[in-house]
């Protein structure tokens, strides 16, 4: 169940993108509040911004102008290996393509943040073999991630996201490779991992129905500003 | 990212594009086996010819005479007029053997001993040779002289032996290797002091020159039988301020002890201040290591006597194989600076092939130095096994060239020599060096690759 503490709070952020000569503004003074342990849904179409905010409150660029703050630290004020500590630390992503390193086994890949966190191989071992064994993935540990189908792809790349324990969970499109069984599976996962580990999961999606199914709450984006929020009842409904 | 994780995740993704890293990794070692084949070159012909001047007895002997050979007795010189002074007349030291035993006691000092030579007449088998002998110091023994010696050296320093010099053996036998075991027997002069209490009481050199003559030394014929015990090529002490050309040696003291009379007696006579005591025309002094050649040639001087070595000659060579060296390492390092540019290209290309995997590491926490110090570390990889094999590489071509060299010299009937030597030093520095080349070379891959935005990268199809 989500609380009522404010967790991160983005006030009045934008974000410009220079093409040339013209100046693309994908967020538009928009200001939003997440509390500790919601599921939030971003939903809007291609475009609309939502991708451009969840790489902002995930710490992997930073507004043009407007502050985002996390337990009470603005982003916007870290220098480059703030961020990277707090995206090894706080942060934990998933993304529409995977994005697991093809030269490596899935057991390499989960162990991937530990290694830049620094974690001491022992430990190291006892977390990944936890976090693949929560995603279900523990039979798969030494294949690579061209010989597991697109669902164990993203499970995978789950554990990864996971073995950190962050407190906030961004997961940009992580359906949008996967047929709709498939991809109810991961939401379901993702909603498992909500409800036992407490996690605040912050997800981008443009399927409406299965934001409605999942999240506790849904902002809808479009052309950089927050038209709508909507509450959720809470529990999936498979 | 820990040390030991960066190393792990280099290798790996060396191992993943194992062609083109595997061909970059070539590169540097060749560019580092044409240095080290070259540097090997410069440092082997150095050691062969250090090896060489040393075994020579050149570089590792001081010449001393007395400060009187210069000025002459009292400070004047003998054919100018006198010099108008009013200081007095330095005392200078007679070089005798007073004086010998003092360099006996100099540390660092291994032998000290005085030119003996004197003509002889060489009889062999009912035939008469007129030839020059030479007292050869038991330190001679060590030079390359003696290293293709027909029969033996002298059993010991007092063996009643001689050794003869290849030409002059051809004339007492059209078959000089039969001569070994041979006695000959020498005619020499033997010079014998006589009291010369009135000539000292002269003061006028000529003078003491006149009285010399006719009664200050007496001359007196001797034989002396002598086996042969080998034969060489070449005068031990050719070439050191004219004390060569000896065609029979004898060992010092067997020489010292027959006081044969030698052209210089004379002079010697009146070095002795007319007393009879014996002196030096000049003693050689064999010291441990040319590196102790300056130590013992300054306390020498500081002794009063002049001091003359080959050190100077030394250090130009030195001067000039150091400069040999710079060139050919210059010419060496070319390739290296060719290979360098091969590993900017391999981690340029690597970039772009894996700008995703970068935006991925910067997503999942990896800090711009963790990033660059991946590719860094990749560079010094490929720097690394380079360097090695480069090393073993350029090992090989010096193998390769001493052996050719070798065979060459062969059928020229010349010994084999090793014109090629790899130093640990040498193999190390090469290592180090690929590795600060690659390092170089890196910086600006891994300085790019460090500044990638994670979001574009992470676009990036």
């Amino acid at each position: 169940m989500p609380s009522t503490q404010t967790l991160i709070h983005a006030e009045h952020v934008s974000r410009d993108y220079r093409l040339g000569e013209t100046v693309i503004r994908a967020v538009n003074d928009l200001s939003l509040q997440i509390c500790s342990g919601e599921f939030l849904a971003l939903l809007g179409s291609s475009g609309s911004g939502k991708s451009t905010l969840l790489n902002l409150m995930a710490g992997l660029d930073r507004p043009t102008s407007g502050a985002i703050h996390v337990r009470g630290q603005n982003l916007a004020a870290l220098d480059s290996p703030g961020l990277a500590r707090y995206r090894r630390e706080t942060v934990g992503m998933v993304f529409q393509s995977f994005n697991l390193l093809p030269r490596m086994t899935l057991e390499e890949n989960v162990e991937l943040p530990l290694r830049l966190a620094e974690v001491d191989r022992a430990e190291r071992s006892r977390r990944v073999a936890q976090a693949l064994e929560h995603v279900r993935l523990g039979a798969r540990r030494q294949h690579r991630p061209s010989e597991l189908s697109g669902g164990e792809q993203q499970r995978g790349a789950l554990a990864r996201a996971l073995v950190n324990e962050p407190a906030i969970l961004f997961a940009d499109e992580p359906t949008g490779n996967l047929d709709s069984a498939t991809g109810e599976q991961i939401l379901l996962l993702l909603r498992e991992i909500q409800d036992t580990l407490g996690m605040t999961i912050i997800m981008v999606t443009h399927e409406r129905p299965l934001a409605e199914r999942f999240a506790n709450r849904i902002a809808v984006l479009s052309d950089g500003r927050l038209v709508d929020q909507l509450a959720m009842q809470t529990g999936a409904r498979a | 990212m820990k040390g030991r994780d960066l190393g792990e995740l280099a290798v790996r993704n060396l191992r993943e594009a194992i062609l083109r890293n595997s061909l970059t990794t070539l590169g540097v070692a060749v560019g580092v086996a044409s240095l080290v084949a070259m540097l090997s070159l410069g440092v082997g012909l150095q050691t062969l010819a250090s090896e060489r001047l040393t075994k020579s007895g050149l570089f590792d002997a001081v010449f001393v005479t007395s400060r009187r050979d210069f000025r002459g007795p009292g400070g004047e010189g003998r054919d100018g007029p006198p010099r108008k002074s009013s200081a007095p007349p330095e005392k200078f030291k007679p070089l005798d053997e007073g004086a010998r035993q003092q360099f006996v006691a100099l540390p660092n000092v291994v032998d000290v001993y005085p030119q003996i030579r004197f003509l002889t007449d060489v009889r062999y088998q009912g035939n008469s040779y007129s030839t020059n002998v030479l007292g050869v110091p038991e330190s001679s023994r060590a030079t390359s002289a003696f290293d293709s010696i027909t029969g033996k050296y002298f059993s010991s320093p007092t063996a009643e032996e001689a050794i003869l010099q290849a030409d002059f053996a051809k004339e007492l036998s059209p078959q000089p290797a039969t001569l070994v075991g041979q006695e000959i027997t020498l005619r020499y002069a033997e010079r014998r002091a006589v009291s010369s209490d009135e000539i000292s009481k002269e003061q006028d050199i000529d003078k003491q020159l006149d009285e010399m003559m006719s009664g200050g030394i007496s001359i007196v014929s001797r034989e002396k039988k002598l086996r042969i015990a080998g034969i060489i090529e070449s005068d031990p002490s050719a070439g050191i301020g004219g004390f060569g050309g000896g065609r029979v040696f004898l060992p010092i003291r067997v020489a010292e002890q027959l006081h044969a009379a030698q052209a210089n007696d004379v002079q010697d006579f009146v070095r002795g201040g007319g007393s009879g005591k014996p002196t030096y025309a000049a003693l050689t002094i064999r010291v441990k290591n040319p590196k102790n050649v300056q130590q013992v040639e300054d306390a020498i001087k500081k002794l009063g006597f002049n001091a003359f070595s080959l050190l100077d000659a030394a250090r130009s060579l030195r001067l000039v194989f150091t400069v040999f060296d710079l060139f050919l390492g210059l010419f060496g390092s070319l390739a290296l600076t060719v290979a360098s540019l091969g590993i900017i290209n391999t981690l340029v290309m690597a970039i772009l092939e894996r700008r995703r995997e970068i935006g991925v590491l910067k997503a999942l926490g990896a800090t711009d130095g963790d990033v660059r110090s991946l590719f860094f570390a990749e560079a010094g990889a490929m720097g690394l096994f380079g360097g090695i094999f480069g090393v073993a590489l350029g090992w090989l071509i010096g193998q390769a060239l001493t052996w050719g060299t070798t065979i060459y010299l062969r059928r020229q009937d010349l010994p084999g020599v090793k014109i090629s030597f790899v130093p640990w030093w040498l193999a190390a520095s090469a290592i180090i060096f690929a590795v600060a080349v690659s390092l170089v070379a890196g910086l600006y891959p891994a300085g790019r690759a460090a500044r990638l935005n994670p979001v574009e990268a992470l676009r990036y199809e």
